[in-house]
């Protein structure tokens, strides 16, 4: 079955959305990271959507959906790389992606998690 | 409205939607419309697309290069013979939703385009229409 790849660098996970993704393979990916935050105990998960040209709705609520679902297994989820032409369109449309951290791009967003991850160590550590 | 070219495509799975994406795109840039002007038409036909399959059971699209005397536009049309909408001020509503969505694929395309227009007949189907003109 076709699936989008997630690759395990360190604590964190990066995906990179390279194709125009029907709506199950979306769903799937939402599952996978799922799986794999859990398994390997991740503490993040960065999703590169540079390539995407679009983001509707469906789309919208999986990006909100993999943030949610981050959380609630004490990770972060960073989405890096929304084409301006496509933030735009999506803010008409209606989705504000909140509850969803942003980055313009994999650098950044890889400093964020790191950024995100230190602060929690530090309070644990009081 | 004058229209000057025309192609239909089926709506039946979750390809078909990417295809229906990918057909606005192409008709889009050759049509020289801006890429914000693109990426909000590619949007709104992906909602209409996947609401003609989820909602509508399926159905096809068809698109269109349109002229009246003082522009041209890109025109979208979804048909589906599902059970149709009841209440249309209501679907329009952000965040209304029968089936577990967001609510936004209705009265958001129709931000997206210039016309938008929707037929529907409870048993009989729906029809939506929308324009984006250049
Ligand atoms: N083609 C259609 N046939 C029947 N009902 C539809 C159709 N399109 C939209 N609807 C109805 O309008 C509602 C709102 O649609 P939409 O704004 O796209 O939100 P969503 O698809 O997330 O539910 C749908 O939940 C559905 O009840
Ligand atoms: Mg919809």
């Amino acid at each position: 079955m076709e699936r989008i790849p997630i690759l395990r660098m360190g604590q964190f996970l990066l995906v990179t959305i390279q194709v125009d993704m029907h709506d199950r393979l979306a769903m799937q990916l939402q599952d996978d990271l799922t799986q794999r935050i859990s398994e390997w105990n991740s503490k993040g998960v960065l999703i590169d959507i540079s390539t995407l040209e679009i983001v509707d709705s469906f789309i919208g609520r999986m990006l909100a959906n993999i943030a949610a679902m981050a959380r609630v297994l004490d990770a972060e989820a960073v989405v890096v790389g929304m084409q301006p032409a496509v933030a735009i369109t999506l803010v008409e449309l209606g989705m504000s992606l909140e509850g969803v951290r942003t980055a313009l791009n994999v650098e950044s967003g890889m400093e964020l998690l790191y950024e995100l991850r230190g602060d929690f160590h530090e309070e644990i550590g009081g | 409205m004058r229209s000057t070219k025309r192609e239909t495509l089926p709506i039946a799975t979750s390809a078909d939607v990417v295809l229906a994406r990918q057909k606005v795109r192409q008709w889009a840039i050759e049509m020289k419309f801006t890429l914000v002007d693109q990426t909000k038409l590619v949007t709104a036909a992906s909602e209409l697309a996947r609401n003609a399959l989820d909602h509508g059971k399926g159905g096809h699209m068809v698109v269109e290069a349109v002229e009246n005397t003082a522009r041209t536009g890109l025109k979208l049309t979804f048909e589906d013979r599902g059970p149709g909408i009841t209440d249309i001020e209501a679907a329009l509503r952000d965040g209304f939703t029968t089936g577990g969505g967001m609510g936004l694929g209705l009265g958001g395309s129709k931000r997206l385009v210039n016309d938008f227009h929707i037929e529907s007949q409870p048993g009989k189907g729906t029809r939506i229409t929308v324009v984006r003109w250049k």
